[in-house]
Order: structure tokens, then sequence, then C-alpha cells
């Protein structure tokens, strides 16, 4: 049988990489010495891509590939890959929802309770020794508390159900109010966060939520609301978020991705109500193997010409 | 005389509450709720503060506690024992602003006829929301990985390693009381399958019982300690029930410092016996073994799970609750019963 070329974008746990060695030529991008030359030297074999959250296809790689049939994201996030652009080639898109969406809502609740209770600030404080001079000071309990989530899809209702167990009012705003849940809706985020103690970023990344998450959003979360971020950096201005932390005006965030991943911005390592993850939301064997089981099982079906296991385009 | 008229003698005070108007509550050591509301107590109670005299504590007790009815304690600072309750012939009521017992002579306090009143339940959503942040940020490694973040290692070093899927792990709470219910309950909403071992079958939960911890240990991932400190629990957490626990095993202390053989935890952790533990309580507060120090697997909280403001205001509203209904002669709002 004819090998398949299959262009993976970036390093992936070796489980993934060994699956599909196994079953097709792996072409590694990040290892070729000048990216776009690789590119145009396999153009002419190029049948798939695999890429992640932080690795997709904009429509110029999407142009350079004509044999390109099938793009298999190891990710539920896809706002790294032009979808108008495969829709327009008729190239199908794949991604892992599901598998991940209980791993990326307990690591929110997570979020929320190392900030609130300061896990890692005490942790710090029973480390470098300084229990011995006295006791921790009174943190803010979690239980009750009302949460707001920004986007109510899988993950954004997998964290009002977590919530609900510590007794959490749930509201949310999303693009239309959801017809069958109790949750309270707000029309506009600036409404939810005037309304809620914790707000939840749990949506998808486009043009429309960029930015979603502004200085006015901040400032009427306020000194006592704490912002937790498990969707994508540029959900929120990063800047502003760290004006809002220094100057006291946001009480306090929890966040697990940025704008400009793998930095984080400096002034936030010396504050204390804030606690930063690197990326780790789907970070565990259990859920990696799963997402990978998904991408090698898409690329599977489509090159057999059966159904796709989890295409979005 | 006409100097004499120049100074005029100074008024009356003004008639105000003396203190030996109030109930008198001996304190033989600052409650940590007395850092932040320690005057809503010396405003409707005349406090006995033995801490704050130079004498021994014997002859305080004997000298000035004579009449006091009702004694204000904590966890911290002296013990409740036999030899204390007996230098106070008037006492008929000991207020702890704990949830747990393990500092008072309870056999003395029975045969006294002295009643007992604790936190009841103030603190068991606060304590129980501890335990599922301790365990979360165990089998996610949310404190290691804040710390690589925080050291500037993701630019230059990459991903963490992965941690662990919390979702459908069997969970052992040991002691199913009001904290250990708390617990499961939170913990079901993450998918895990709850089990527990309790001092008596529990009818209202449907979750599986096990008659010994080590039986609970090998049928589970993750142990919880959500038990009250006795002579039957010290130790109760040892070498054996930890290596029925297993390699990938974690567990969550929230419960009293000596339930678990504190060096045989720590020998296990070092040697990988166990795969991890998130702990707000140790044997010998604020000691913590140094060689937990170097391990990432680990979580350490300095014994916070009742510090939250809320928590704290709850809990003086009780104690102060509790200590008026006992000299107005009403049933107090959380008295301990003897079992």
């Amino acid at each position: 049988m004819e090998s398949i070329d299959v262009l993976m974008l970036c390093p992936m746990i070796s489980y993934l990489e060994q699956e599909l060695q196994r079953r097709y030529n792996v072409l590694k991008l990040w290892t070729a010495p000048e990216k776009s030359q690789f590119i145009k030297d396999h153009s002419a074999t190029i049948r798939a891509i695999v890429g992640d959250g932080g690795h997709g296809a904009d429509a110029e790689m999407i142009e350079a590939l004509p044999r390109l049939e099938i793009l298999s994201s190891n990710s539920v996030g896809v706002d790294k890959i032009d979808l108008e652009k495969c829709r327009e080639k008729g190239i199908r898109v794949t991604y892992t929802p599901d598998v991940l969406t209980d791993e990326v809502a307990d690591l929110a609740i997570g979020l929320i309770l190392a900030v609130l209770r300061r896990l890692c600030a005490s942790d710090r404080y029973v480390r470098s020794g300084k229990w011995k001079k006295g006791d921790f000071k009174l943190t803010t309990k979690f239980t009750g508390k009302t949460v707001g989530i920004i986007g109510l899809g899988r993950i954004g209702m997998a964290i009002a159900k977590r919530a609900e167990a510590f007794n959490c009012p749930i509201c949310y705003f999303s693009r239309t109010e959801k017809p069958d849940t109790k949750y309270k809706y707000y029309p506009s985020v600036l409404e939810l966060a005037s309304n809620c103690q914790i707000l939840v970023v749990a949506c998808s990344l486009t043009a429309e939520t960029r930015h979603i998450v502004n200085r006015e959003v901040m400032n009427a979360l306020g000194p006592k609301g704490v912002l937790i971020n498990i969707g994508r950096g540029p959900h929120v201005d990063e800047p502003e978020l760290v004006s809002a932390l220094v100057e006291g005006r946001l009480g306090g965030a929890g966040l697990d991705v940025y704008e400009h991943e793998p930095e984080v911005p400096e002034e936030l390592f010396s504050l204390e109500n804030v606690v930063l993850l690197p990326h780790v939301g789907t970070a565990t064997v259990e859920t990696r193997k799963a997402m990978a089981d998904l991408v090698v099982g898409n690329l599977e079906a489509h090159f057999s010409n059966k159904p796709l296991l989890t295409p979005l385009v | 005389m006409a100097s004499d008229q120049a100074t005029t003698p100074p008024p009356p005070p003004l008639p105000e509450i003396q203190s030996h108007d109030l109930s008198q509550v001996i304190v033989l050591h600052p409650p940590p709720v007395f850092n932040y509301f320690k005057d809503l107590f010396s405003k409707k109670f005349h406090l006995l503060k033995a801490w704050e005299s130079p004498l021994p504590l014997h002859e305080f007790l004997t000298n000035h506690a004579h009449s006091a009815q009702a004694m204000l304690c904590s966890g911290t600072g002296p013990s409740i024992s036999a030899d204390i309750i007996r230098l106070l012939p008037s006492l008929r009521l000991v207020a702890t602003t704990s949830a747990g017992l393990n500092h008072i002579d309870l056999t003395e306090c029975r045969n006294r006829g002295i009643s007992i009143a604790n936190a009841g339940e103030v603190f068991s959503e606060d304590v129980a929301d501890l335990a599922v942040g301790l365990l979360i940020d165990v089998f996610r490694k949310v404190s290691a990985s804040d710390r690589y973040v925080r050291h500037g290692l993701w630019a230059t070093k990459g991903d963490y390693p992965l941690g662990s899927k919390l979702g459908g792990k069997r969970i052992g709470i040991v002691g199913l009381g009001s904290i250990g219910f708390q617990v499961a309950k939170r913990l079901e909403a993450f998918g895990c399958n709850i089990s527990y071992n309790s001092r008596k079958r529990k009818d209202f939960v449907s979750y599986p019982f096990y008659t010994n911890v080590c039986e609970l240990a090998a049928n589970s991932d993750v142990l919880i300690i959500c038990c009250g400190l006795t002579e039957q629990t010290r130790h109760m957490i040892n070498r054996e029930v930890l290596l029925a626990l297993g390699k990938e095993g974690v567990i969550v202390n929230i419960g009293r410092g000596a339930i678990i053989h504190e060096k045989e935890l720590v020998q296990c952790l070092v040697q990988g016996e166990i795969g991890g533990a998130g702990l707000d309580v140790f044997e010998n507060e604020p000691d913590v073994p140094k060689e937990l120090f170097e391990l990432d697997n680990v979580v350490l909280a300095p014994h916070m799970a009742v510090f939250t403001t809320e928590s704290f205001k709850d809990l003086c509203d009780l104690m102060i609750g509790n200590l008026e209904a006992f000299f107005s002669k009403k049933p107090l709002l959380s008295p301990v019963m003897n079992e």
C-alpha cells in the first residue's frame, strides 16, 4: 500500500508520534531548517496535516498544499485553523471534543480553589519556613459564591455541574440563550461580570470573542472578583489584566492560557492572588492518549473512506 | 481652704457596664478567632485571660477562676486535661472553637457533668473545599507547575510533565461525618466513585462501606482523611495502609496529623511507594518533615482548612451564641453529644 505523507506541525506526546509513524510517512515540520522550503519540497505529496491548539494551518499553508485532504487537530480549540479556507477547498477538519471536557472543567475548579484558598501561596509559605513564625492569613470561601461562565458549551456546562456541587449559583453569557438550562442568562459579558464573584472564560476563540474580557469587564468584576481563564489567552486583554491585578481593581486570577505562550507577564510572579499554569487544561496521561486516539482514528477513517469520528468541517 | 477649691474633684465615671458585671469565661490561650474578633467576645463576656497573667497557669486558675462556669478554648494552647478541669470547681461548659475534641479530656468532662460545645458544622464546607482543592492540586500538579512558571521554566524547558485524570478515580473517605459527606458530594460531581470507612455504617448514603481502612485503601485510588483523632485513629494510616493504597495512590489529610504515621508516610513518599499527598495537618505543627520539601508530588498547607473570613465570622457568631445560651440556661447551639 502506498505510504501517505502526513505533515506534523509540532512535537506531540510520543504515543501519538509512534501511532502516526506506524501508519503513515510522517514529515516533522519543526525539524526543518527552513519551514516554507520544507513545505514546498513536499507539497506534491502531503495529504494530511496533524496540528494542535497552538499550531494550525492558515490560508497560505493551505494554498501551498494542493493535495491536502484533511487536517486532524489534536485539540478542541481550532482558532489557529482557517476554517473558511478549508470549507472553500473541501478539506476536512477534525478535532477532539468530549474526551477532554472533564479534564478542563476539573482544572477550572482546581484554579478557583487555588486562587480563593491561596493553595500555591500557602504551599510556598510552608516550604519557605514561614509557618514557624505564624499562621497564614484568612482566605475566601468558595462554597456558595456566584460563578459566571462565558460560553455554556460542553466545557462550560461541565464547570457549572461541578460548581453546583459547591452550592454555587450559576449564571452565564452565551451567543444565544440556552432554553433548557436553569442557569441565569445575562445578555452581555459586562452584566455577567457585574453579577458574579468568579468569572470563568469557557468559550471558543473567534473574531467576536477576542478580548471579550476587557478593562470594563474586569472593573465590573471588581476588587473581590476572580477571573479564571481556561479558554485562550486572547480572550483576555492581557496588559489590562496585569494592571487591574497590580492596582487591585481585580481581586485575583487563575490563568492557564496567555496571549503569547509560553511568555507570562512577569509582573504577575509576585502576586499571591494569581495562579499561573503552563497551558495544562488537557495535560493528563489519560486525556492526551484519548485525544491522540481520536487524531489517529479520524485519519484512519478518512483514508479508508469511512465516516469521520469527530469532524468539524 | 482656698487652695482646695482651686482643684475640683474629677467627675464620677460615666455609668458603663463594668467587666465584672458580665459572665466570666476562662480562656487559657487565645483561640485564632481572637485575632480577628476578640472585641465581639470581650464586649459580652468578662474574659479571664490566663495567658496574659505572669502567674503560672495553675496559680492563676486557683486564684482567679474559682467561679468561672464557662471556658472558651481551641485546638491550640494547653490541652484541657483532667488536672486543669479539677482546678475549675464551677466549670459547667467547655466551648471549643474547633470541630476536633482531641485536646479535651472527654472522660473527665463526662464524669463531672461538664457540657461541651464545638464548632459543629460551621466549617464543614470550607474544610471539604480545601480537601478537594488539595486533591486536584496533587493530581493536576497545580502548585508544582505554578512554581515552574514563576521560575521562568516554561519558556526555557518546555511543557511541564503530564498530570493524572481525576474523573473515574475511586475515592476512599476515612470518616464519613459532616466533613466527609461534603467531600463525597463534591467529588461525585467530578465523576469519582466514593467508598468509605467509618466507625459505623451510615444509612443515609449508598456508598460502599468497608469495615477496615486497609481494605478501603486496597480498593481506592485516593484516601481522604476526614475523621477525628482518637486513641483508635492515632497512626491508623501506617505503612501497611499506604502500601495497600499503592504506587499511584494519593492521600489527602484534613483531619489531624497524628492519624497518619508521619515517618512512614514520608518514607513511602520518598521511596515512591505512593503517588502523592496533599497535607493540611502534621504531627508536630508547625514543623513539617524537610524531606517533603524536595517532592513535587506533595502539596503542603499550614493547617488552614477553616481559615476563611466567612468561617471565622460564622464561628464567632456560633461561639458567642453558645455562651449566651449557656448563661441564659437555654439549649446550646452546637453541643457535642456523648457517644
